[in-house]
């Protein structure tokens, strides 16, 4: 089947992102709904995050320049962040956000802004994967559809 | 993933179970998203908003809801607050509000408990956790 080649890339490529824990149980889950839901379900569940996530981390960034930081608006927009990226199963990204949220508890600025690159630096390693897993899974059902 | 159960079950008027409606709200658009196809793959009708304040508007002109999921933690009315509202109201109070939270806080999860939710489920919501809950909630 012409679609072989791409579906060992597939699983070699979520393998490892099991593997390196930008993944966890939960991107499981969205898999067994994907089955459920039909075709289509994951592209919209990781899109929709990586919109999501795009959006949080620049009202972060918004935040962390003012002269003044509200670290209670931060804390929310940490928040969330948390609560999506544990929804998808992105386990460093929550991981990160953990951690923003104790250096944001203490009101310290500096360590914020650490933590908000480090987020910026794993969303950006994420989201990269992700790419390559929807291009990967449009070419299986493209092929698969012949 | 764990669940906090208390009170008693109310649950629909015989409907089948694929008429069986579900409420869902949650500021967070993924969130919604995971939640809505949770409830869907368990064949419940679902209608999801993002606040609390749309939850009541929609219960104004909808009667026939079987259950509440609703986040805690949302901006402007928190889960809990809708959980109050719906219990204060003749009208809803019958209806089965489960709340759901990605922090582990045991006062947060007694308080809900103690003013009438179902249940008190911690986010990432998985489909084990729907099933146990619809069963024993909506028969």
């Amino acid at each position: 089947m012409a679609s072989a080649p791409f579906k060992a890339q597939l699983t070699d490529l979520l393998n490892s992102m099991f593997a390196m824990d930008f993944l966890d149980e939960q991107f499981k889950e969205l898999q067994m709904l994907e089955e459920a839901s039909g075709p289509g379900f994951l592209t919209e569940v990781v899109t929709l995050f990586c919109g999501d996530a795009e959006r949080i981390i620049s009202q972060l960034d918004a935040l962390l320049n003012e002269p003044a930081v509200d670290f209670g608006k931060v804390d929310a927009n940490v928040h969330q962040l948390k609560g999506s990226s544990s929804s998808v199963g992105a386990k460093r990204v929550a991981l990160v956000c953990i951690k923003f949220r104790n250096v944001c508890q203490e009101n310290d600025k500096e360590g914020c802004i650490a933590a908000l690159h480090e987020i910026r630096h794993e969303f950006d390693e994420l989201r990269k994967k992700f790419q390559t897993m929807l291009q990967l899974e449009q070419q299986i059902q493209d092929l698969d559809s012949k | 993933m764990a669940s906090y159960s208390g009170g008693k079950s109310n649950g629909g008027e015989g409907s089948s179970h694929q008429e069986l409606h579900v409420l869902a709200v949650d500021d967070s658009l993924v969130d919604r998203k995971v939640i809505t196809s949770l409830l869907r793959k368990s064949k419940y009708r679902v209608t999801a908003v993002d606040s609390g304040k749309r939850a009541l508007e929609l219960l104004d002109t909808e009667p026939n809801v079987n259950m509440i999921i609703t986040d805690y933690s949302m901006p402007e009315m928190t889960g809990y607050e809708l959980l109050k509202k719906v219990k204060e109201s003749s009208e809803l109070c019958q209806i089965p509000v489960v709340i759901m939270s990605s922090e582990n806080v045991p006062t947060r999860i007694n308080r809900c408990l103690e003013e009438g939710a179902e249940d008190f489920l911690l986010k990432p919501v998985q489909l084990s956790d729907v099933s146990r809950l619809c069963n024993r909630v909506l028969r």
